[in-house]
């Protein structure tokens, strides 16, 4: 999964009617100090993020694994809602 | 599956009701000789007590949702081992 921050929704009316009710969030990676990178994601909201929020996310086929993306074409779901992250010292 | 170090932890309380309880860590892929990181790190479900600076190996996509016996499991890392000895 990837640590990522959601900075924002994308709306879209016209699409493949199978993703008819999903949330679109955009989520942007953090690095290790979770400061934002470029690199960004769409991903379908499974857990209610709201902006802001940090956010884990699972990509690929596994992101079909919940009752609001099974048989979807989704290939990146937000899971969980993240409290807390600790890096160990090396 | 592939092998990496543990470097941290992750906790989320919010999340899909088939993860509760589970617990989420860090992990840095490593390469097979020279103690070097190889790509960035990710977030991985661990099943095994795997704890900071711990060598194990994880699988990815689909499959690391199969140690889980619940339905809805979003997963697409999880470590499944940890690493006693490497011969090369």
């Amino acid at each position: 999964m990837f640590l990522g921050r959601v900075v924002g929704t994308v709306w879209a009316t016209r699409k493949d009617e199978k993703l008819d009710g999903l949330i679109f969030q955009i989520v942007k990676k953090v690095d290790d100090q979770l400061q934002l990178k470029p690199e960004f994601a769409i991903a379908v909201d499974s857990v209610g993020a709201g902006s802001g929020e940090l956010v884990l996310c699972a990509s690929g086929s596994s992101a079909r694994m919940t009752e609001v993306t099974e048989n979807r074409p989704v290939d990146t779901v937000i899971m969980a809602i993240v409290d807390e992250v600790d890096f160990a010292q090396s | 599956m592939k092998i990496a170090r543990v470097i941290g932890r992750v906790w989320a309380t919010r999340k899909l009701p088939d993860l509760e309880g589970l617990k989420f860590i860090i992990l840095q892929p490593m390469e097979m000789k020279n103690n070097t990181a190889a790509g960035d790190w990710i977030v991985a479900a661990d099943t095994q007590y795997a704890g900071n600076g711990d060598l194990v190996y994880y699988v990815t996509s689909k499959e690391a949702s199969f140690p889980f016996s619940r339905s809805h499991t979003a997963l697409d890392a999880a470590v499944v081992g940890h690493v006693d000895r490497i011969d090369l």
